[in-house]
């Protein structure tokens, strides 16, 4: 084989790391809107799931314009609160966008994006977005609470990473219908959160769900989930309850 | 190197296409890429992406290896056939999370982790670097081709046998279930890909005898 001088060799890699920096940024900057758009679209189509709405979305002939619509006909409404259950001036969805890094920050610092779901005016529900650890990565979730700001009428989850068909079955329909139904204060009004229990829970038992057996980590990370971002919205609630 | 034009499809150049799919198959023969073909054969669909991801990624990177090959050092050659490979795979994640968004999350880290698999090196290393293009470029998809076929067959049981399912449409009739069948949740799980996959080294083996090492 030929033999090439050290420069030749720092100007082939000269030219070659260029080309692909400029081809990659090109690349990354035409496609970007549209990446984005992805997980908007992802976003609004899981809050809709919560209420049970966004049925078609898998048929749907253009699947974007379908999510955009319900999200404009039956989220009314979408606010952001403040540990103390003070109004904010922020965009509940930008902050939703946000929600990883918001998790890291205190309780009492981070911002609570609500969303307000109503069909031709009648009873509305009220849908938050949680975010957590689970085994292998980030675990998220959503769920929608009845006008008593107590009862949960529908809880969706999902996952980065679990293990399939263990902790990844946080996603899947017999793991989240029993949340619905339950609800998160006790009589005394005080904050109880959803217990998620090893073993088989007690399907009248109004705090408790399933867990997965042989997926515990992952079922405790959803519970310290829901703990961690339900424990902001206590005082909005309240407040929200009495009225 | 003869000056004689050879036919496209030429005997040789078809072999290069061919052989990779049983006598040389990148998987049950040179065992190469074995990990990604446990990890995403749960399901066929990702496994079909990404067998076409994995095609796109060595057919282009090895013409590209195979244009250079003249201009490039040989002692940065291993960086040079990474930093090709490498690109690809940013290229080919970047258009799937663009358009194919919801296969790209069942993928997650898969498709980054093309750079990793050995096969795409090994081709570059072994073939792109001494052929020309035309040549180059069959190589790529026939081993490619090899893989895939590896991938779908496996993905096609353990869907089937795993979930019920195939391509997420249900085969198997709810009155089998209601007759007492359960879907096989070991199917889901890595180590019975691994079987799957050692179950058709044994059938490919069995019969051609000239595979079979002492």
């Amino acid at each position: 084989m030929r033999s090439f001088s050290n420069t030749y060799i720092f100007v082939f890699s000269l030219i070659m790391v260029t080309i692909v920096a400029v081809l990659l940024s090109f690349v990354s900057t035409q496609l970007k809107p549209l990446q984005e758009m992805n997980v908007e679209i992802e976003k609004k189509q899981d809050v809709l799931r919560t209420v049970g709405r966004a049925e078609n979305a898998t048929e749907a002939a253009d699947k974007n314009t379908y999510i955009n619509e319900e999200f404009e006909q039956f989220i009314t409404a979408s606010y952001v609160v403040d540990f103390e259950g003070n109004m904010l001036e922020a965009d509940a969805f930008e902050v939703m966008l946000n929600l990883p890094a918001e998790i890291r920050l205190a309780r009492e610092e981070r911002n609570y994006p609500v969303f307000v779901y109503s069909e031709n005016d009648g009873p509305k529900k009220y849908v938050v977005p949680l975010q957590g650890k689970g085994l292998w990565g980030p675990i998220w979730g959503y769920i929608a609470f009845e006008e008593d700001m107590n009862t949960i009428s529908g809880a969706v989850f999902d996952h980065k990473g679990e293990t399939p068909g263990l902790g990844a079955e946080i996603n899947t329909g017999w793991f989240q219908e029993p949340f619905t139904g339950k609800t998160i204060f006790n009589e005394a009004g005080e904050f109880v959160s959803i217990e998620v229990v090893k073993g088989g829970a007690d399907p009248s038992h109004k705090h408790q769900v399933d867990a997965i057996s042989g997926g515990t980590i992952t079922s405790k990370g959803l519970e310290e989930m829901i703990i961690d971002c339900m424990t902001g919205y206590v005082a909005h609630f309240k407040e929200l309850a009495n009225n | 190197m003869s000056t004689e034009k050879e036919p496209l499809l030429s005997p040789k150049n078809l072999k290069l296409l061919t052989e990779p799919l049983g006598k040389s198959n990148p998987i049950t023969v040179q065992v190469l890429g074995i990990c990604s073909a446990l990890a995403v054969t749960v399901k066929l669909k990702p496994s079909i992406v990404l067998a076409i991801s994995v095609m796109v990624v060595m057919a282009v990177s090895n013409v590209v290896i195979s244009l250079l090959r003249k201009s490039i050092p040989p002692r940065i050659r291993i960086i040079v056939q990474l930093v090709v490979i490498a690109t690809m795979v940013i290229l080919v994640d970047q258009v799937l999370k663009a358009y194919a968004y919801d296969v790209s999350k069942q993928l997650s880290v898969f498709v980054g982790l093309i750079i990793t698999n050995c096969i795409i090196m090994g081709r570059l290393e072994a073939f792109a670097l001494a052929n020309k293009p035309w040549a180059s470029l069959l190589d790529g998809l026939g081993n490619a081709a090899g893989y895939a076929v590896i991938l779908i067959i496996v993905a096609f049981f353990r869907e089937l046998l795993g979930s019920g399912t195939l391509l997420d449409i249900q085969v198997i009739p709810q009155a089998f279930y209601n007759a007492g069948y359960v879907n096989n949740g070991m199917m889901i799980l890595p180590p019975m890909a691994l079987v799957v996959v050692g179950v058709i080294i044994w059938v490919q083996r069995s019969r051609r005898k000239d595979l079979i090492e002492d």
